[in-house]
């Protein structure tokens, strides 16, 4: 286990805390300001870099991790508070080397370009389809207290909009959170992506 | 963001007592807003106690049929409570229009009700502001103010409250239970947020360490007939231009009771008494929702960027109204 201890550079004001994180099934002992966010802890204490940092203010989503398999934005909370929860990030989404079926669809469909926003966008729709199998209604739900709706672009479209993508692939993102639903054996790519 | 010391509370005695009558400790739950404050150098507490293990985690029905939920609460496990979806229709959906699934699923309901304006000016420390720094004027006023408040303003304050959530908790008459140093006690929702007056910095009435435990929402015969709109500048994840929680008690066609709360419009959640009672005993029409909404954006005061919002508001009002009472003559 290889943790860099204040990276940055930046000296410690003073008061720090000894904190363990569970990382993808492996721990972390670090001592660091209670100010570290977990994004923070994650890329720059532990060298997690797979988390990318992009609005800082929980306006974008890239920094999206999977607490206890739920997502939450790591830079909108402190790494303290996270002793005792297990913390799935992008590096932690393949099994054995292998890609995760949404892994692979998004590779399938085009799901991305320059790939920034990738990881919260991997994580965030991880989790929200979990969501939706447990049925969990969203903003345009027809009804919230059913548990029955359709898993329509529509309703993929809500459930994504905590994580935005400057390069316009939502195309792309939609139809490989579709693919990665239904399970659908992905086979030949879509010609009109590769004309 | 300043450094400060941090400290997990156990109990709720714990955590009041960590807080006494130091001015410049706070506690923090889900920290969606603080923690983002914090970076913004807007709040700069030395201490901050963490709350999230005491055990205020809990929606119970009481044997009265009030509905109590705790602080901690989530935004994302009140939204899909069967309880609250069934009960208090316009709350799971006020819940679910707002923020992301990622901060839904940190931000807690105490939190939800402490959350602080998104007024660009409070939020830019270059610029004055009297919320964030009392007495040196206010920014918003002569400045952009497309988002500002056009009801309970001051000529020291426009921030507009940001919450979708406080919006449904003031139609439906919720209770917020505190705990303090001399113990506990109860505050109306209406009562607990404050107008910006002379004083915009003092948004509510909680008293130095006290801590919030729950939220009550009494049971009601409306309330199932409910729902909520907003209306804002893109569909999803963005804060409400105007937002309406409304709700209806219909029979044979005559209204006998109603709620109607604001979002996007004012310095606090703003709950429409007037315009209520100007539905009661009258036919679900849409003329009558008209009228309703022409009453509560009476008082409306615009400023140079936000002029549309009292036709829009009133719009939000009779498309909720007849969302849930029909669209009559």
């Amino acid at each position: 286990m290889n943790i860099k201890q204040n990276p940055s550079g930046l000296q410690a004001n003073g008061f720090t805390l000894p904190l363990s994180l569970s990382i993808n099934g492996k721990q972390y002992d670090l001592n660091i300001e209670p100010r570290v966010s977990l994004l923070d802890a994650l890329r720059e204490y532990i060298g997690l870099t797979g988390t990318k940092k992009g609005c800082n203010q929980g306006a974008c989503g890239a920094c999206t991790v999977l607490v206890d398999g739920e997502r939450i934005n790591s830079c909108m909370t402190l790494a303290v508070q996270y002793q005792g929860k297990e913390i799935t990030t992008v590096e932690g989404l393949a099994e054995d080397g292998n890609l995760s079926a949404l892994q692979q669809a998004f590779i399938e469909h085009d799901g991305f370009q320059c790939g920034y926003c990738t990881p919260g966008q991997l994580c965030s729709a991880t989790a929200m389809i979990e969501e939706f199998k447990n049925g969990m209604p969203s903003a345009v739900s027809p009804d919230v207290a059913s548990e029955e709706f359709e898993f329509s672009e529509k309703e993929i479209k809500e459930r994504m909009s905590g994580n935005l993508c400057r390069c316009g692939a939502y195309v792309g993102i939609v139809e490989a959170i579709q693919e990665a639903f239904s399970n659908k054996e992905t086979t030949v790519a879509h010609e009109t992506f590769y004309l | 963001m300043y450094p400060f010391t941090y400290i997990k509370a156990k109990t709720n005695k714990d955590a009041i007592a960590a807080i006494g009558s130091n001015t410049n400790a706070k506690f923090i739950g889900g920290g969606t807003n603080i923690v983002d404050l914090m970076k913004m150098n807007i709040e700069k507490p030395h201490q901050l106690v963490d709350i999230t293990s005491l055990d205020l985690k809990k929606i119970e029905t009481l044997s009265n049929g009030n509905v109590k939920i705790g602080a901690l609460v989530r935004n994302s496990d009140l939204a899909y409570h069967k309880t609250i979806a069934e009960k208090f229709p316009m709350l799971s959906k006020a819940l679910l229009a707002g923020a992301s699934a990622q901060l839904r699923n940190m931000a807690t309901a105490g939190g939800n009700i402490l959350q602080r304006t998104r007024c660009y000016y409070f939020y830019d420390t270059a610029t004055p502001c009297n919320k964030r720094e009392p007495g040196s004027g206010c920014s918003a006023i002569k400045g952009y103010n497309r988002m500002h408040a056009i009801l309970g303003t001051s000529d020291k304050c426009i921030a507009t409250h940001p919450s979708d959530m406080c919006v449904a908790l003031s139609a439906l008459d919720a209770i917020v239970h505190v705990e303090g140093i001399n113990g506990e006690r109860t505050i109306n929702f209406l009562d607990f947020h404050l107008l910006p007056g002379d004083t915009p910095e003092k948004e509510n009435v909680l008293q130095q360490g006290e801590l919030i435990t729950a939220i009550e929402i009494p049971s009601s015969s409306f309330a199932k007939n409910s729902t909520y709109l907003k209306v804002r500048d893109r569909a999803s994840y963005e804060f409400a231009l105007t937002s309406a929680a409304v709700a209806l008690d219909i029979h044979n066609g005559t209204i006998s009771n109603a709620r109607i709360a604001l979002g996007g419009v004012g310095t606090k959640p703003w709950r429409a008494k007037e315009a209520e009672q100007s539905l009661i005993n009258k036919k679900a029409t849409t003329e009558n929702f008209s009228a309703a909404a022409n009453v509560a954006l009476k008082d409306a005061v615009t400023y140079k960027y936000n002029a549309f919002k009292p036709q829009l508001a009133k719009q939000t009002i009779i498309s909720a109204l007849q969302m849930i009472g029909g669209n009559n003559g």
